[in-house]
Order: C-alpha cells, then structure tokens, then sequence
C-alpha cells in the first residue's frame, strides 16, 4: 500500500493538471491577500473560491485518472497483491498528490501571511475536502464501468453538493421559516461537507457576528471543543464511508 | 498445476465462460484459440482473480484460489494492452513492479528479455513518450522479470516488431523447456505453432476441445498446425449446430 501510494503519488505530482492546480491555488491566494489589507478578509474571499474549486479539481482529477489508469490497475491485479491494498494504495496516492497540492497552494502562503485559528482550519479544511471528494470520486468510478458516464456522476455530485444541496436548503428554511430550525440547520449543515467546511472556517473569523441568531446558535455549538470535534468526527465519516464502500466494491468487480 | 472445474461467468445476459473444466500442466504450451468475443480473455483473467466467477473452482497446484491472492506470485501476466501511468520513466515501472513483489520474490530477477529488447536505453524515458511496441516490450519484461511458473500471455506479439516478436518466441520457448506452464492467445496462428503443444479452443465460452497438437494434426490430416486450426474454424463456420455462428455467415 505504501509502495503504490509513493509511485502513484510522484506520478500524479508531475502531471501538468496538478502543476497547474498549485499554480493556480498559489495564484488565487496571493491575488486574495494582496487586494485585501485585512487577512481575515482575505481568508474569506479565499474561502469562498476554495470551497468551489478543491472538491471540484478532486472529483474530476480522480475520476480521469482512475479511468486512465485501468489497465495499469489491471496489471497490478495480477500482482501478488490482496486487491483491498490495491484499492487503498490508488486512494491514498491520488489523495496524497492533491492534499499536497493544495498544502503548497493554500497552506504555505496563507500560514505565511498569519498564522491564526481561521487560517489552520482553513488549510485543514481544504485538505479533508480532497480526500473526502478522492473518496466520493473513487466510489462513483468503481462502480460505473464507462468512462463519460463516471466523469458524468462525478460532476454532477459536486454539483449537489456545491451548488444544489445550498439551495434545497435555504427552500426549507424558507417554507418553514414560521418554526425554529436553528438546532435543524445544524443537522443539515452535517450532510453537507462543504458546508461544514465553511461553518468551520467562518466561525474562527469575524463574520460569525454577521450570520444572526443562526450564526449564534452555532457559535454556540460549534464554537466549543465539542463542537469542533463533532465537526471532524462528521467530515472523517464523510471520508470514510465512501472510502470503505469504494473499496468494497473494488474488492467485488470484475475487471 | 492450474485446473478449472465448470467454471461459469456471465455479463449480462451474455455468457462468457459456460462450463470450462480442464486440466493445465507444467511444462505445458497451452493456446487458448477462439473467435473473438470467445471468452478467451475472460478465462485468463478468471485464473488471475482479476474476474470473479460465478460458479465453478480454479485450482492452483490443489489450492482453491478464491479469496487468495497469493498465489499470483508464481504467475507472470503480460496483458493485451500495456498502459503505464504517464509520467513514470520506464526504470520507475520496473522498480515499482519489483518493491511490490520483494516480499515474496527472493532469488535472481530474469532481465533476459530486457538484454534482448535493448530496453535499457529507453529506461529514463517517461512512458507516455514510448510508442505501443515498445510499451508491449515492457509488458513483456515485467511477465518474464520474477522467473515465474506459470506465464499468462494475452496477444503477446501483437504490436511488436518481427525482431521482437521472435526474441519473445524463443524467450517462451526456453522457459517451457524449463519445465514452467505457458498459457497464450494470439490470433497470428503461425505465431503460436512452435509454442505449442496443447490447444484449447473455445466458442461462445463454451470449450469445444482441448486437445494435444499431435491428437489435432492426426484429426485434420494436415502437416501444419496454422492450417489445421484454420480448417477447424472453417468447419466449425459451417457447423450447423451453433446457432450464433449461423448468424455471423448469414
């Protein structure tokens, strides 16, 4: 497993897609500090691009690359290898490559610009959103036998969860804005690991104070230690679940 | 050394593999021939646990190989098509083939093949640069590379050039006189005939015979296994007994 994971990793980090995603992270989150003299606002405008792009880069570059590499999967089956490390092995190299192109994207220059609570779990949080959308990819790949048809469900799971899980949400909130849904938003906001993200993020900088009673109730909860753990507990159950069933999966195909 | 019993796949409603129980032995060049969509490919890759049968057993050397994975350390594959990820140099590829089977390789690494392909100039070209003969090349190595027992060959001179193609030949050749089983497919006929001494042959998953060479040349009354075979395939055209093959001249 970690044989496969160093050469898939140092394959996929000279490619010219990852080259160029940390180009373009490192270009976003230079642009983001140098218009905005205050860092926390810098943060968030950063926020706002990462939380669109990093699960859309990991959903699209790994579906691609699991379907380039099916013949070479092949060849690896054949290997005295048990086909779960197999699974593994992809997982973490693709994972590995592109948390490693954000670290140096993202994690450098906003660490650099100031090290706060915000910026740790800004990096933080963009390093699970890559492994939790490699995971959500690889679950989405396996199990789909054509190519166009896998980049096709791939795409449109980050579209739920980008675009169209926001929207479902704010409708509810809207329907049955008579009720008290503060404790309900928090339930929602667990099914959706961008949003998490965000909360995540948000809640260690200013603009907390700008989200209403809402944004108090979950300063309230997320704001504590318990809060904050039952965040990762959530976003590592969102990274595991797909994880376990893509390899289940894999484990059962046929090749 | 490696038997099947009744072994049965289906894709679909498409029958792959009905039945197939034979018996491969050591020292064995076993050809695999068949029209294509014959369920060749599909038989291989049920002995390399890359296709999980529906029913029957596979046997390596009386162990069941459902569920295992180790038995693979004795079997050296060399697939159809050779894609590599494409940005690793050739050496890496090797090196990647070799951490992965140090554990259960000791003893010498066989670069035979390597020598006589000349690969070893191409080792710190990226693979995406590397044209499809040279590809199939080190698919070819990485088979031979751990001096297994048993080597599984889908279309192995497909692709290459006849200098190559030859080299892999006597490679082949001299590694069954060594007593290991070769397992092939090819559709070049005369590239098949000094490898071999057994020939299965299958239509539609089902496995019409398999047979020695000497039992098949007695049978077709002809001198050369290429047109033996041919006449085989000709008559099994005609054979008004398979449906689908009706279809096909119709």
């Amino acid at each position: 497993m970690r044989i496969l994971l160093r050469y898939i990793a140092y394959d996929i980090l000279r490619s010219r897609m990852i080259i160029a995603y940390t180009l373009f992270l490192l270009l976003m989150s230079a642009t983001m500090f140098s218009i905005e003299s205050n860092p926390g606002k810098g943060l968030l405008n950063l926020l706002n691009i990462i939380l669109i792009v990093v699960p859309l880069v990991s959903i699209i570059f790994s579906t691609i690359h699991y379907y380039n590499s099916y013949e070479f999967i092949e060849l690896l089956l054949a290997q005295p290898i048990p086909r779960q490390r197999l699974a593994l092995g992809q997982f973490l190299g693709v994972g590995t490559a592109l948390a490693l192109a954000y670290l140096i994207g993202v994690g450098i220059p906003v660490l650099l610009t100031g090290f706060s609570a915000a910026a740790l779990s800004l990096v933080l949080t963009g390093v699970m959103l890559s492994f939790i959308f490699v995971a959500l990819a690889l679950l989405a790949a396996v199990r789909t036998r054509d190519k166009a048809r896998g980049i096709g469900v791939a795409l449109l799971l980050w579209f739920y969860f980008a675009l169209l899980y926001n929207g479902i949400v704010l409708f509810l909130l809207f329907a049955f804005s008579d009720y008290p849904l503060e404790k309900a938003v928090i339930a929602f906001v667990s099914f959706n690991p961008i949003d998490l993200g965000r909360i995540l993020v948000m809640l260690h900088t200013d603009a907390s104070a700008l989200m209403g009673f809402t944004g108090a109730v979950m300063q309230q909860f997320f704001g504590s230690g318990w809060g904050v753990l039952y965040a990762v507990m959530i976003m590592l159950l969102w990274f595991g679940l797909p994880l376990w069933g893509s390899v289940r999966s894999f484990s059962r195909k046929d090749f | 050394m490696i038997q099947t019993h009744d072994l049965r796949k289906k894709f679909g409603k498409l029958c792959a593999l009905n039945g197939i129980s034979v018996d491969l032995q050591q020292g064995k060049g076993v050809s695999l021939i068949g029209p294509n969509g014959s369920g060749k490919t599909t038989f291989i890759k049920c002995l390399l646990g890359m296709v999980l049968p529906d029913a029957g057993q596979i046997c390596f050397e009386g162990q069941s190989i459902a569920q295992s994975w180790d038995y693979r350390k004795h079997i050296g594959y060399m697939p159809q098509i050779g894609r590599y990820p494409d940005n690793m140099r050739v050496r890496q590829v090797f090196d990647l083939m070799i951490d992965l089977r140090k554990d259960c390789h000791c003893g010498a690494l066989d670069e035979e093949l390597i020598e006589e392909f000349g690969l070893k100039g191409s080792f710190d070209k990226p693979m995406r640069t590397l044209s499809g003969g040279t590809r199939q090349k080190v698919s070819a190595c990485l088979a031979f590379l751990f001096n297994p027992a048993v080597l599984i060959l889908d279309e192995p001179t497909a692709g290459l050039d006849p200098i190559a193609a030859e080299a892999l030949k006597a490679k082949v050749l001299r590694e069954q006189q060594k007593g290991k089983l070769v397992l092939m497919t090819s559709h070049i006929l005369n590239d098949l005939e000094e490898l071999t001494t057994d020939v299965m042959y299958l239509v539609e998953g089902n496995l019409l015979f398999f047979q020695s060479v000497e039992t098949i040349l007695e049978q077709t009354q002809e001198r050369r296994f290429a047109k033996a075979i041919a006449k085989i395939m000709t008559n099994q055209g005609q054979n008004q007994h398979i449906p689908s093959l009706q279809k096909v001249v119709l």
